[in-house]
This record gives structure tokens, sequence and C-alpha cells, in this order.
């Protein structure tokens, strides 16, 4: 059976789509969660979100603990593989699952993990190239002006790029302003920012700077660890930039503080 | 050469406090790839190129043996005499017998890295003999007393002003004003020129050997080259063993990639091939060539699970386009090889306890590997090195034990969603009013520099669960 049959055996005849919310979102940015859920629903999509899960291991991963990831690995592979189609707002996040755990693990494991990454996206490509969310497009600069931040690892590893720049713009009629370095990374790194904080401010200042000369108030972008970073490091510099996830644009939640804002 | 890689940190900091300097480096940073990229574009073979080369690349090192065989074999054919050196010093001291055999006191040197890694002037030095580097930037940062900061422009650290100031400075040449850049350049021309004449020896470096006529090619923009390796009576070339290649055409297709990699430009001024000496009816060229072979480690790089590294041609894009070279600078990474390569390197050259933080300046961000024209996986070689640092127990215990720590409790989802919910919760009421932590215990590494968002309460977990229960 190939995967496009599979997938209208899912709930209703909808796939059926497991969304793992990742970590970040999980625990300081429940609303992109939420975002996700109700974009993955006007997808017609039958969501689910497994119960079980934590996250995605990068953190160890990418400090070089292969041996503390590979049972988490495992893990994540089994809770997933019941659905169609695996979404998670973060494209590094789902790289990881996409990139690494085939290369993590061996054997019959590797299998598993190669056939999970071959339905696993990030929510953005999911929406645009396997749901085709119908949408009304939105008159162009109707909606908000945003500077949008292409994440490295979905930029390369997954070659999100055109994706969330056409959602935000038909779905919510967003003038997208376009940053100098768009292919820069913003110093968050995961654990690198906190290992060399020195020269991970350097960057997020230059990314910074960047949205500044934009002129837009909005700061958004795909994953999570490098809003909060960014979000972060622009308090601390107090600049006016207000850093929300591209989920939380695109259904229009707004109103609450945004990332690092008070209530 | 002396290393500071351990002070990595210390040393990233000193730089990024030298704003004119950073200034500098963020101006190169844009510039840089706009050049390569605007050269590759202009390439349609590239990719095929790329995938072409490396292959080749991958056959010479399969058969290494093999070609440095056929390679001193055709050399010695040719008339070179064919060196082997296992590590620095007998490099060094090869060279030295080289020079002393013929009375050399003057050596003119081209650009070679491979030297800078033996710290072979300062060992000619030692010896007595006056050793003058010839390369432009090589040139000013020696009249400097300064080491390379990028493998490709070695004094691209350097601005206009300082290197004017050093040759009014340096060069007994009376009143002047060295106002453009292309005076400091005709003065260096003019100093330099009487150095080629008078030297002995000369040595320079290598970008390929090629096996099937025992010929080394170089590239060089400025003919250095060309005046180390044809006015001196004798000539030495350093390069080590991982530089061979079947074919001339290999050489060719590589030339291809090396240089549109490295400055944009289709072609360098001059790309020369060393056949070995004089012979009887040329006019002119060197009465002697050698050729010294460093190993150095490269053997073992071969045989581990590193060897792609090896494939690596020099041309330094993976410095241009790296966020975090750009913002220290080569010197940071305190020895010869800095950037994405280099953080590969040096850990294999010298020792990975003495380099530990290279292989954790990097964020992933795969820019190097993107554009590297040798297609090497460094993010993952630099990954694999921080693996290794694991389980050596060489990186900081605390990060090694909380990241350990972390990954099994995210493979227990009841408690991991019980504390976090309730770490959350306490962290929101603390901090919902402000939005963000100016500091937070155990996160000094994040609030030092940048505030902690502060979360929104409950967890996306718990909302859905209690969502699902009232439905």
């Amino acid at each position: 059976m190939t995967e496009t049959q599979h997938a209208h055996h899912g709930t209703r005849g909808k796939p059926s789509v497991a969304l793992f919310v990742t970590c970040l979102a999980d625990l300081l940015r429940p609303s992109v969660g939420e975002a996700s859920l109700r974009l993955l629903r006007h997808a017609r999509t039958a969501v689910s979100v497994p119960p079980q899960q934590t996250c995605c291991g990068q953190p160890a991963y990418n400090s070089g603990d292969y041996d503390a990831v590979r049972p988490l690995a495992k893990q994540v592979i089994a809770m997933l593989e019941y659905a169609d189609y695996v979404v998670l707002p973060s494209g590094s996040c789902a790289g990881m699952i996409c990139e690494h755990y085939p290369r993590l693990l061996e054997g019959e494991w590797r299998d598993r993990a190669l056939q999970l990454a071959a339905k696993t996206y990030e929510l953005t490509t999911f929406l645009v190239e396997v749901a085709g969310l119908e949408i009304q497009a939105q008159a162009p600069g109707s909606g908000p002006t945003v500077a949008y931040h292409d994440s490295c690892a979905g930029l390369r590893e997954l070659d999100i790029r055109e994706q969330p720049r056409k959602l935000l713009r038909e779905l919510c009629g967003a003038d997208i302003r376009e940053l100098q370095q768009r292919d820069v990374c913003c110093g968050f790194g995961g654990t690198f920012c906190a290992k060399m904080p020195e020269i991970s401010a350097k960057m997020a200042d230059d990314k910074l700077n960047d949205v500044l000369a934009t002129g837009a108030p909005i700061l958004t972008g795909g994953d999570l660890g490098c809003l909060l970073s960014l979000a972060g490091r622009a308090r601390r510099l107090d600049m006016d930039i207000e850093v929300r996830h591209v989920a939380e644009l695109l259904v229009g939640d707004t109103d609450g503080p945004a990332i690092g804002e008070g209530d | 050469m002396e290393s500071t890689s351990d002070r990595f940190l210390l040393n990233a900091s000193e730089a990024l406090r030298d704003t004119p300097r950073a200034q500098r480096r963020d101006v190169m940073a844009a510039f840089t790839p706009l050049i390569r990229n605007a050269a590759v574009e202009g390439f349609a073979a590239f990719e095929a190129t790329r995938q072409h080369v490396k292959r080749v690349r991958q056959h010479s090192l399969d058969n290494l043996a093999f070609y440095l065989g056929q390679f001193e074999h055709e050399a010695v054919q040719n008339g070179m005499r064919v060196h082997f050196a296992r590590d620095a010093g007998e490099m060094n001291s090869t060279v030295l017998d080289i020079c002393q055999q013929h009375g050399a006191r003057r050596v003119a040197k081209g650009k070679s890295m491979v030297t800078e890694e033996t710290g072979l002037n300062d060992f000619l030095q030692d010896a007595g003999l006056t050793v003058r580097e010839t390369d432009l930037g090589e040139y000013i940062i020696q009249e400097a007393g300064e080491t390379p900061s990028h493998i490709v422009g070695p004094a691209l650290h350097k601005s206009a002003d300082e290197i004017r100031d050093l040759f009014l400075q340096k060069h007994d040449l009376g009143e002047r004003e060295l106002a453009a850049t292309g005076d400091m350049v005709d003065e260096a021309r003019q100093v330099l020129r009487r150095q080629f004449l008078d030297a002995e020896v000369g040595i320079i470096g290598s970008n390929a050997l090629i096996a099937e006529n025992g010929y080394s090619m170089l590239v060089t923009n400025e003919g250095n080259g060309d005046l180390c390796a044809n006015l001196p009576p004798v000539l030495v070339i350093c390069t080590t063993i991982d530089r061979v290649l079947p074919r001339a055409e290999d050489a060719a297709a590589m030339l291809r990639l090396l240089v549109r990699s490295a400055t944009g430009q289709a072609q360098t001024c001059y790309t020369s091939y060393y056949s070995g000496p004089r012979r009887a009816q040329d006019p002119d060229g060197p009465l002697e060539t050698h050729i010294v072979l460093l190993d150095n480690g490269r053997s073992d790089i071969l045989e581990g699970d590193y060897r792609e590294m090896l494939e690596c041609i020099r041309c330094g894009a993976c410095l241009n386009h790296c966020p975090i070279y750009s913002s220290v600078g080569g010197h940071a990474y305190g020895w010869v090889y800095p950037g994405p390569m280099g953080s590969v390197l040096t850990p294999l050259l010298t020792s990975l306890e003495a380099s530990a933080a290279l292989p954790n300046a990097c964020t992933a961000c795969g820019r190097c590997a993107e554009v590297c024209p040798a297609d090497i996986p460094l993010p993952d070689l630099l990954r694999d090195l921080r693996a290794q640092e694991s389980e050596q127990r060489i990186d900081a215990a605390r990060w090694r034990l909380g990241l350990r720590m972390h990954a099994w409790l995210a493979r227990q989802p009841r408690l991991y969603r019980a504390l976090t919910s309730l770490a959350m919760t306490l962290l929101h009421r603390l901090g919902h009013r402000r939005g963000a932590f100016r500091r937070l215990p155990l996160a000094s590494g994040w609030t030092g520099q940048r505030d902690f968002p502060v979360p929104q309460g409950k967890t996306f977990m718990q909302r859905y669960r209690q969502r699902q229960r009232e439905h």
C-alpha cells in the first residue's frame, strides 16, 4: 500500500497526523502547540497528540552523547509510527527525526527510523506540500508586517524557505520584509548559546539589528529555540521587537504577550 | 606552531572586544560569500564537478600508498628528490639539511600552511638562516610578528592603516606617504624583489601532487611562488601526503572548485606545475628540486573515522561562511587552521584535550558543509568530535551529566510531565508580569547575555489533557 493510499484510511477518511509539539513549545510556549493543532484541523486531518511525548533528544545528541539519545530515539519512533504523518512545529526537531535518527540507529531500528523520516514534516511544509491547505487568499499587505528568520536546520536539512512565507502571505496577508543575511545563523545553536554565550550574543545582535533595519515590528520564524534566544536578547537590550512563532501568526493569535513579554 | 586552542573562549572574548577588527570581520563576512556565490553560479558544472572530485579524492585516499609510490617514481624520473617526513621535526630537519648542504643563508618562501604547522620558519631562523615570506599577506604578518588569521588571506585581520604604519616603520626608505593601497603593494614588491634574487633556497607549498607525471601544482595570485621556485638555485616543495591525485586532469578539475570557492575567481593569476630541476636545454629554473611529503598524523586520520577531512582542498570557504569564525577571527582558534576545517583538524593533528573547545564552537548551522567544495560534512565531524570528548570525559562534567539526566528524564514521560509542569507553573508565577527573567539559578549560561522568556503557565500537554477530559 502506498503512503498516499494509506493516508486516506485515517479517521473518517482523513489522514491521521501525530502532532509532536516539541519540548520547547510544550513547556514554554504552549500557544504554539495550540496553533499547530488548529492549523492541522483546519487542513482536514485527524490530529492526535501522543501523550507520551517529551523531547526528541537534540540537546544530548548535539553535545555528542549518542548513547544517551539512542533509547530515547527508539521510544520516539515507537510512539509516532502509528500515524500516517508526523508533524512538528520546528525545523530542527523535524530535522532530528528525518536526518539524525537514521544516522544514530542501526539495523531494524534504522529501517524504522527511515520509515518514520519519510512521513515526518515540519508544520508549514506539511500544510503547503502535503495537506494542500485550502486558502482564501488575503489581500497582500492586509495583515501584519513581519521579518522572517530562517532557522538553519529547517533551511538546510529540510529546505524550508518558501513554505512559511507563502502561508504568511496568503493566510494572513502578511507583508514580509526580508533580512539582509537570511541564511546566517542567529547564534542559538541549542547548548551552544549557553556554552559560548558571548559569541552567541554577538550573532544574535547581528540578527536583531538586521531585523530592526527591515522596519518590521514583528519577528517570526518556525523554530522556538531561535525565537526564545532572540527574544531574550532583544529584551536584554531593550530592543522593541515583538517575537512570535509563525504558527501563532497563522492562526491570528497575536493578542497575548509575545515571547519574553509580560502580561 | 605553539597552540593556544585551550584558551579559545578567552581568545574569542578578547577578539569580540576589539571593535575595529570585529567590524572589518563583519564586512568580510558579508562580502566573501557574495563573490563565492557569484563565481559558483557562473559555473554550471560546479555541483557535478564537486561530486566528481569527491569520488577522485576518495579513490586517491583509498589507494594512497599506490599513488604516493607512483608520484615518487615519476618525480624521481623527472630529477626531483623526494623525502618523506613522519612528523614536523622530520620535515624541518630535512629542509635544514638541504639548506646546509648548499651553504644557504637566505631562504625565500611562498605561502605554505604546512610549514606553519611544522613551525619551519622559527626552526630555520634558530639555525641561523634568514627566512623571508614573499606572499604579500605572509610578508605583512611576518613583519608584524604575527600568525595567519586565515588559510588563504593570512593578513585579512590587518587594516590598510596598520599595514601602512608597519611598512613606514620597517622599511628604511625615507619620506613617503603610501597613501594608496597600490603604493604599499609597490613598496612590498620593491623590497621583496631583492629577496628573491638573493635567496639560495626557495620554499613553496603545493595544491596538488600529480601521480601520473610527478608534477606539483601551485596556484597563486602574486606570482611569488614562481619567483621562489625559479630564481634560487635550490627549490624545496613542502606539502603533505594527502595532496596526491592520480591524473593531471584531476588536479585541473579540483582547481575549478578551489579557486571559485577561495577567492571567487574563475582562475588565479598563476597556475604553475613544477616538474623538476632545470634540464640541459632549459634556459632557467632551479638546479636542484626537492619535495618533502609530511605525514604528521595524517596516516592515522586516514585509518580513523575522520578520513573525509583529508579531502579538504584548503579553499577557506568554510571560514568565510562560518558565523563563529567571522565573529571571533582566526587567531582565537589558537593554532594554524581556524574555522570549521580547523576545528576538525586541530584536535586531530594536535590533541583533542588541548583543543576541546573548538568542536563546540559550532551551532550546527550547516553553512560550511553547504559551500564546502570537497563536500565534507563538517558539522557531523564536529559533533562526532564532541561525542569523543563525551566518551573520554574531557567535556565539562556538569554539561555531560545534565544533558544525560535530561535525556533519561525524557524517557520517563510521567515523571517528566510531573516535574516540568511544576517547574513551569512556578516560573510562570514568578515572572509572568515582567515576561522574562534577568537571572535564573542554573541558567547563567543563558541569562549572562539574554533574558529568559517566562513560560506561559500550564504546559501544552496539561492543557490538552484537560480539554480531552472535559469532552
